[in-house]
């Protein structure tokens, strides 16, 4: 984000540098051209960004680099260079000693890209020993130690001794980035290193790579298709799209007056806090790579199209010479000067009924223990939900909002009664759940459905579209065969499906697809209450915006009311009425949604805002950083039990006694200690660190 | 964690073996013709037979019969033949020993042949090595024991090849070269199909290991690709290979009783097929109790290993 970067690029050497490269993979049925005339540079010190949709060639391009494409695949044309060397020409000898060393690769998926058999401690030295001389065995662990320090793991020598599967998700992203920096290379690369990690730990992740960099002087090259992250940390941005670089500059330049309609389309589709505007998803699809068509890639799916666009060879343009951004793009003129419209927030007409669900002290604990386990010891179970009452009206989408761990998916299932209840009640339209008859359960199991996070393990594989939909038609409604054949097409149709969809099985669409199919399934039963558990986080940005589109189109055109489970509240702001924040098992603040984003703020909601990297490059922010994990849900702290992390803790009162939830007015209730203005004040004095 | 893993999993052998011996305590009280006539022939008296009967405590009830053999198993006391008058133990023992000493062999023989040849087709995938091994291997599932024992003996056996002898047994105490002399063509014929399917599960596993993105991690550290096999790849992609060579010990134990009928082999197969013969129904109890018991225990032992082997699996309970 530093200003100077087109004054300090002149008298920065060049790390690498990647020029017209052009990569295929042979298929069954032909060759695939994934990137065609990809140019990329990376300078000492610098962090460029890559980012596009899923699709567009970002991993293949950072394997290209490393040499490492999977067998089917080569470079057809181009160049790679690393410091002045041709890394294409390079022997497996050479290569061996760059990669490790020099590059350092830190692959997508950190839980499968970790070997399962070996520690993490292991796992570090193997590349310490391999580039580094290294005087003795003590000196080797006291660098794993170090490293593992570095990417702030605490208790370094417990974590050098455990196993992957012993680390959260977070953690191994960490024990991987120890891995690559082990060798303090000179270009690291992050695939999608923050994909998967809720927003605390993705923040403490890019101020931890922001520290490396000023450390370490490495160039980064940062893939991710998280724009918000790419504008918090990147000094240049490279927008690729099916195999082609079509935007590329300053960050500041690129995210303030993009000169690509992709780069527009790209940004108005994520989501941003308070700042009004619809998310607005990109029509159509990335295009198959098989046969590449005339003119811009990007023609079918822009709004600036015209005929010249589908034939003419379009090159990369100079938009600012001096500060090298490029576009490729023909009307690129025109597109700084009439930028796509990103439709303002319209303010929703869902006017909240009564009560539907109401849920009183409820309680879900894991692993009680059996008789004989409670009889040795004195066990703990695991407190998932402790305690926890809230209504959601009809009409009205709320909002859960949590870190992982912190009960959420399981707080959202226990009200469906899919999992038993430890202790309190849940009562569904005045009746308790408990003392409905079967044929009253059968009721209230279809009125209230769930979607999940992963559309593709909900759906039955071997049944098609048609029957997945027809069957809780069956189940649920007493319509005839041929109206309900009639009402899955109409569903499809509400869910943005072509009819050609129906007769496919879930492996034959894609997660998009697969995630309207469940939407429309659990519409099927004319449900009134809806939970959704994280159901865009496992989607791609354009389609993330268009699920959201679609399901708040459905809201208000169903009256259906949501219980929106996520950890990202730009997600739950772009469609909840009402939001409740929880932490560790509890509920800490609930209120409308304009109530939880403006003051005052639980300490614990504001580090959460605080926390979403915003596309605006030039906003300073207060960062607030949580220091470690959520605690462990066996053993909560007493008192507050967000008292072990807040940074505006007071004292003792924190630590022993519990802050109740307090109606500050208008239904705005607060879990903590602190006055209203303590809980207003602006925080930047004392903990601004950006 | 650990523990309990070990405690539920020697919970679940107890519980196999003590199903194992009740149905065979069943089946083989249930048998027609009584214990009492194989001994004294079918013309005995009466008399004779009642004596017989209390001799061998038939004429007890059930349960009393039941609780009596359930003790006898778990003292290794399995009572008489009742055709020789020897106590059962001492015919089994020897001939299981020997038996065994057959397993082992062939079980080395996959471990020392099977698993390298796997590892070889994964590391070299697609290539001419891994072309011939595979198919190799697509053979030998093909070749049913006996005919791979009488192929066997038809062409190693006698003129011109006259390598090993026909049949028969040599005690390790006689020297290794005579001992593994007579065990090498049993064990190979026991072994043909199972060979060929620890190789083809060993090569799969690996293929699938060495395309693990853990692999391309350790590839892109600049590990050179030795140690990317056999420091990354073989503790991860063995792992499913040493359940399969437990669970292979089963299917030998199946064959055995053919294999050492072809080879006149005198171990434990043979000697069920003789006491079926003469209605030996104490032998023919032990003979099915013990190897079945043991079988128990060898797979009990590969999931010790295997939890100790995988660090995952010590969380793997609750
Ligand atoms: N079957 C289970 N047995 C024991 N503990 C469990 C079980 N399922 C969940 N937990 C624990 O319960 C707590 C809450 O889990 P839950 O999955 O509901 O959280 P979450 O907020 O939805 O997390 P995420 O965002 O990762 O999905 C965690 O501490 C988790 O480890
Ligand atoms: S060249 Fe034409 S189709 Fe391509 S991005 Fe520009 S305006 Fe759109
Ligand atoms: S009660 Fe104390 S510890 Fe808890 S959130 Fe408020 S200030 Fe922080
Ligand atoms: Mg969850």
């Amino acid at each position: 984000m530093s200003m100077e970067t087109s004054t300090r690029r002149s008298d920065q050497e060049t790390l690498l540098s990647v020029d017209s490269l052009d990569v295929k993979f042979e298929v069954a049925d032909g060759n695939i051209h994934a990137l065609r005339d990809v140019s990329l540079a990376v300078e000492k010190g610098e962090t460029v960004g890559l980012a596009g949709e899923s699709g567009s060639g970002k991993s293949t391009l950072a394997l290209a680099i490393v040499q490492y494409l999977d067998a089917n695949g080569w470079v057809d044309d181009g160049s790679i260079t690393f410091e002045g060397e041709d890394l294409l020409s390079a022997s497996k000898r050479e290569l061996r000693s760059i990669r490790g060393n020099r590059i350092a690769h830190v692959a997508q998926n950190p839980s499968s890209s970790l070997n399962p058999s070996m520690t993490i401690g292991a796992q570090i030295r193997e590349t310490i020993d391999l580039h580094q001389d290294i005087e003795s065995d003590e000196e080797g662990t006291r660098r794993v130690h170090d490293v593992l320090e570095q990417v702030n793991l605490p208790n370094p020598a417990g974590i050098a001794d455990r196993y992957p599967h012993e680390l959260s998700g977070g953690q191994q992203q960490r024990a991987l980035l120890a891995i690559g920096l082990s060798c303090n290379p000179d270009l690291l690369i992050l695939d999608e290193p923050t994909t998967g990690l809720d927003v605390t730990t993705q923040a403490k992740f890019l101020d931890l790579v922001e520290d490396l960099k000023a450390e370490y002087d490495a160039g980064i090259l940062l893939i991710t298709h998280n724009l918000g992250v790419i504008s918090e940390i990147a000094d240049r941005v490279n927008i690729l799209y099916a195999g082609e670089m079509l935007e590329k500059g300053p960050v500041e330049e690129v995210f303030t007056s993009p000169a690509n309609p992709y780069t527009q389309a790209l940004l108005a589709t994520t989501p941003e806090i308070a700042k009004d505007k619809e998310v607005k998803p990109i029509p159509g699809r990335i295009p198959e790579l098989d046969a590449i068509p005339n003119g811009c890639i990007f023609a079918d799916r822009c709004e600036f199209a015209t005929e010249e666009c589908r034939t003419d060879d379009i090159e990369m343009a100079s938009v600012d010479g001096e500060r090298d951004h490029e576009s490729r793009c023909l009307h690129w003129r025109d597109v700084v000067d009439n930028p796509i419209d990103v439709p303002a927030k319209q303010a929703s007409d869902r006017t909240p009924g009564e009560p539907i669900l109401s849920i009183n002290h409820l309680q879900k604990y894991y692993d009680e223990g059996g008789f004989i386990k409670n009889l040795i010891g004195d066990h703990d179970p695991v407190k998932a939900v402790n305690d926890v009452s809230f209504d959601i009206h009809e009409g009205e989408a709320v909002g859960l909002v949590g870190e992982s761990g912190c009960g959420k998916s399981t707080l959202g299932r226990t009200l469906l009664k899919l999992h038993t209840v430890t202790s309190g009640s849940i009562e569904y339209d005045g009746t308790d759940i408990d003392s409905l008859s079967k044929q009253e359960l059968n009721e209230f199991r279809s009125s209230c459905q769930i979607i999940f996070q992963d559309p593709e393990a909900s759906l039955n594989p071997n049944r098609t579209v048609r029957q997945i939909l027809e069957r809780p038609l069956k189940l649920f409604t007493d319509r005839a065969a041929d109206e309900r054949r009639t009402r899955a097409e109409e569903l499809l149709n509400q869910v943005n499906l072509g009819s050609d969809v129906v007769d496919k099985k879930p492996h034959e669409l894609s997660g998009g697809q697969q995630q309207r199919v469940a939407i429309a399934r659990a519409f099927a039963a004319d449900p009134s209450l809806i939970v959704l558990d994280e159901p865009v986080s496992s989607l791609d940005v354009s389609v993330q915006a268009s699920i959201l589109n679609l399901l708040e189109d459905l809201c208000e055109e169903y009256g259906t009311s949501y219980l929106l489970i996520s950890h990202d509240l730009s997600v739950i702001e772009a469609i909840c009425d009402r939001v409740a924040v929880m932490y560790l098992g509890e509920i800490i603040e609930t209120g409308s949604t304009d109530q939880i984003f403006d003051p005052p703020y639980h300490p614990y909601t504001r580090a959460l805002l605080s926390s979403i990297p915003t596309l605006d490059p030039y906003e300073e922010k207060s960062r607030i950083r949580l220091d470690g994990d959520v605690p462990d849900a066996r053993n909560p702290p007493s008192g507050c039990s967000f008292n072990t992390r807040c940074p505006q803790k007071i004292g003792e009162v924190c630590e022993t006694d519990d802050p109740d939830l307090e109606d500050g007015g208008g239904g705005h209730c607060i879990g903590c200690h602190l006055s209203e203005e303590e809980m207003s004040e602006s925080l930047d004095a004392t903990f601004d660190q950006g | 964690m650990n523990y309990l893993y070990l405690v539920k999993r020697t919970a679940i052998a107890l519980l196999s073996i003590f199903i194992v011996v009740s149905v065979v305590f069943g089946v083989t009280t249930l048998l027609p013709g009584s214990a009492a006539n194989i001994v004294l022939g079918t013309e005995a008296t009466d008399a004779a037979i009642e004596q017989v009967n209390e001799d061998l405590g038939l004429d007890r009830p059930l349960p009393v019969q039941y609780v009596d053999f359930v003790g006898g198993v778990v003292t290794g006391d399995f009572g008489n033949s009742l055709i020789s008058g020897q106590p059962v133990m001492e015919m089994v023992w020897p001939r299981l020993l020997r038996t065994l000493q057959l397993a082992a062999v062939a079980m080395l023989i996959s471990v020392v042949a099977a698993i390298p040849l796997g590892i070889v087709a994964a590391a070299k995938r697609d290539t001419m090595v891994d072309h011939l091994v595979t198919s190799g291997s697509y053979v030998g599932l093909s070749i049913p024991s006996f005919v791979s024992a009488t192929l066997l003996l038809l062409f190693l056996t006698t003129p011109p090849l006259d390598l090993f002898p026909k049949g028969g047994f040599v005690p390790l105490s006689d020297g290794v070269v005579p001992w593994l002399h007579h065990l090498l063509l049993p064990a190979i014929a026991m072994n043909t199909i199972i060979l060929a399917y620890v190789l083809r599960q060993t090569r799969s596993s690996m293929v699938e290991t060495l395309e693990s993105d853990y692999i391309r991690t350790a590839r892109l550290k600049g590990v050179a690709e030795r140690n990317v096999l056999f420091k990354h790849g073989l503790r991860n992609g063995l792992l499913p290979t040493v359940t399969v060579l437990a669970l292979n010990f089963g299917w030998m134990m199946g064959s055995v009783v053919i294999i050492e009928q072809i080879f006149a082999f005198p171990g434990i197969g043979e000697l069920i097929v003789q006491a079926i013969d003469n209605r030996d129904l104490p032998v023919i109890q032990a003979g099915i109790l013990v190897p079945t018991i043991a079988f128990i225990m060898a797979n009990f032992a590969a999931d010790i290993v295997y939890t100790l082997l995988d660090p995952r699996i010590s969380l793997g309970d609750e």
